[in-house]
């Protein structure tokens, strides 16, 4: 309990200087909603971010390093496709599994999350709902087991809310295809040992296509200069005349439905992570609340204090009941594109507002690297962008009530 | 080896302690319960590291009601093959360790696994009335085991150093640190874990020779003050007539 958890060295197990103290919020029993595995799953990717994820995160973000010796980790608690078959190696959970292990890896960093739902949902997802039988084989296991690497190449420099306008092509030369272009902005390029690219054939229809790092004419280069995901390592694809053996593009998705139906899986798992960021804020600004002493008393008996954190946990539970609602629509297939975009927007916004009112209750040491709000606050900067930026998302809920198209 | 881990369930380490019915029980509402660390990190991975090197079977056993099922999955997810639940609230150290020796008389097992203690009651009493009620040897606080076919050396801690004890089979051991590494349990485990056989038996009477009468709690600490370090005077005095140590 409480008193002896401390002395008999129990409580903690970071190894670096900082102890990780956070503690889950759950402030409408929402666990009750919860079965046996999405507890042991959140207790297990829990104790491995306290473990190897928080005693390291601000000094890799500080030197904008990723932390790749975690993918192996990721790996091995079994982050990578999650609720994919257990045939391909992977864990055969539920939605409701899948989004809270992302919820955890995004308690400790966004950055960490992204390494994870590219390698799962973006990577894993679209070879196994559109790839061979034989290609599955081959890729699935591997890419579940971290000895292999992927990424996804969907925005173009020139083409990012607007995917569909993109240039990159192939054309049909025999046994390949000659896949020409460039993609931008592309989570773990750098570091992949593949690329699952989407592209355009001669008559203009979108594909999807696994391409092998290595392959001549195919290059990575790194992205720098970011003040958001700095944990994340991001780069460009570019593509120089690169033979695509035919066997390596997927057999029957056409059009922009093939690359939104992994967009969806990823946000679905966007949703859940940027409660964890939120309620690492949270966590943090409450303790800090309490402790941090002004004018004679804790800064939490200060009613402005109080409003912060009393609106936070209010919007934390109200972004948990989203996802949790979510999940149990997505178990049974029923999930919308449309549904997803509100809680991707709804959530990852709430995230956002957290950090910042967080960032204030810190005061100055808020914008320090001793406590992990700054860094989640520039990590949600980004997430409020990729995967559909906020704008895009309001659209779609635009055009799903009003049934008017207004990108069009 | 037929190996048995007993596990426990005990409040989170942060967890809020209270108490009600006039302090003599505690409140367990809005309370997080994790699997005792001594059991899971110590013994469970132990007894699964001894069955990996030389084959067999790792049972666990927990004293409690249905609500400790999680407690049971994760020690299944961790690789335990097997469980059993003797489904009754555990009302004492004597009271379990009944029921411990009444499922392991019937099944013989090699090695019989615990915690040093559980990090609630503290109690290290479980073990001790186990093995006797087995009639069979007890180390306690081990903190390394090595088999070497039917016998065990093991390293226990004492004050201020390290007594080592040979020991056949069957014996009972507890386990403190050092006895293993914890082991986080990955998705495919927590899945499996799913499918593995829980058993759960009647338990069987056992007379109770102690109550509880009342629990209470820690005295809260006092404020700190903070002094000016050239101010070493002051310091002496408040050692002196406050604190009244000098
Ligand atoms: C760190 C990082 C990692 C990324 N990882 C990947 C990856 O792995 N794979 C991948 O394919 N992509 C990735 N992306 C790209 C990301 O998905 C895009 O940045 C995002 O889709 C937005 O595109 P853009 O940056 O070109 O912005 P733009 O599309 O140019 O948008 C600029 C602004 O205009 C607004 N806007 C655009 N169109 C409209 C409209 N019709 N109505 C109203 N407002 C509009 C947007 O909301 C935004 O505010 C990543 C991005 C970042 C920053």
């Amino acid at each position: 309990m409480q008193a002896n958890g401390k002395g008999n060295g129990l409580a903690t197990h970071s190894k670096g200087a900082k102890e990780d103290r956070f503690q889950g919020h759950d402030y409408y029993n929402i666990d009750e909603l919860l079965e046996d595995d999405h507890l042991l799953a959140r207790d297990a990717v829990r104790t491995w971010v306290k473990q190897e994820v928080s005693p390291i995160i601000e000094d890799y973000a500080n030197r904008a390093e990723c932390p790749t010796h975690l993918f192996k980790g990721l790996a091995e608690i079994g982050a990578f496709g999650p609720s994919l078959p257990t045939k391909y190696g992977c864990g055969g959970m539920d939605e409701i599994a899948y989004g809270i292990i992302m919820q955890e890896l995004e308690r400790g960093d966004s950055g960490i999350r992204s390494m994870a739902s590219v390698q799962g949902s973006l990577v894993m997802y679209p070879i196994y709902r559109f790839a061979s039988e034989e290609q599955k084989m081959k890729y699935l296991p591997k890419l579940a087991s971290g000895e292999l690497i992927g990424c996804f190449g969907l925005t173009e420099p020139d083409h990012g809310s607007n995917p569909s306008g993109m240039v990159t092509n192939i054309k049909d030369d025999g046994d390949a295809y000659i896949l020409n272009g460039a993609k931008m902005w592309i989570t773990n390029s750098p570091v992949a040992d593949l690329a699952v690219v989407w592209a355009k054939d001669e008559e203009g229809v979108i594909r999807g296509m696994v391409v092998e790092t290595g392959t001549k004419g195919f290059t990575t280069p790194e992205i720098h200069g970011k003040w958001s995901l700095r944990a994340s390592i991001t780069g460009e694809l570019v593509f120089e005349d690169v033979r695509v053996p035919k066997e390596n593009v997927f057999p029957e998705i056409r059009g922009l439905k093939g690359p939104l139906s992994c967009l969806s899986k990823a946000r679905y798992g966007i949703a859940w992570g940027a409660i964890g960021a939120a309620m690492d804020c949270y966590d943090s600004a409450l303790r800090y609340s309490q402790e941090r002493v002004q004018f004679g008393k804790p800064i939490g008996q200060f009613q402005l204090t109080q409003k912060k954190l009393a609106e936070m946990i209010t919007e934390i539970t109200k972004a948990q009941l989203l996802a949790w609602r979510l999940g149990t629509l997505a178990n049974v297939g029923k999930a919308t594109p449309a549904q997803i975009s509100m809680a991707k927007r709804n959530n990852v916004h709430m995230a956002l507002e957290i950090a910042r009112e967080a960032r204030q209750i810190h005061g100055g040491m808020g914008i320090t690297n001793e406590y992990p709000v700054m860094r989640h606050m520039m990590n949600l900067e980004t997430v409020l962008t990729y995967e559909g930026t906020h704008d895009i998302h309001l659209l779609i809920t635009g055009m799903d009530v009003t049934g008017f198209n207004a990108f069009k | 080896m037929k190996l048995l881990v007993c596990v426990s369930k005990t409040p989170e380490t942060t967890a809020k302690i209270s108490f009600s019915d006039n302090n003599s029980t505690f409140n367990e509402a809005g309370v997080q319960f994790i699997m005792n660390p001594y059991d899971e990190w110590y013994a469970l991975v132990r007894a699964l590291e001894l069955k990996e090197a030389a084959g067999g079977t790792v049972t666990i056993i927990n004293v409690g009601p249905a609500a400790n099922d999680t407690v049971i999955r994760k020690g299944l997810a961790i690789g335990a093959d097997d469980a059993i639940r003797v489904d009754s609230e555990p009302k004492s150290a004597l009271f379990v360790a009944k029921q411990i020796a009444e499922v392991a008389k019937a099944e013989n097992y090699d090695a019989i696994f615990l915690g040093k203690e559980t990090i609630d009651y503290n109690g290290s009493e479980v073990g001790a009335m186990l093995a006797e009620l087995l009639d069979v040897p007890y180390i306690s606080f081990g903190s390394h085991l090595e088999m070497n076919g039917n016998v065990a050396t093991i390293a226990r801690d004492i004050e201020g150093g390290v007594e080592v004890a040979e020991v056949e089979t069957p014996f009972v051991v507890s386990s403190s640190k050092g006895m293993a590494e914890q082991r986080i349990p990955n998705m495919r485990g927590i899945m499996m874990a799913k499918r593995k056989p829980l058993k759960v038996v009647p338990a069987v009477e056992c007379e109770d020779f102690a109550t509880v009468v009342s629990y209470s709690m820690p005295a809260a600490k006092s404020e700190v003050k903070m002094l000016d370090p050239e101010n070493m005077d002051e310091l002496v005095r408040l050692l002196h007539e406050e604190a009244k140590v000098l």
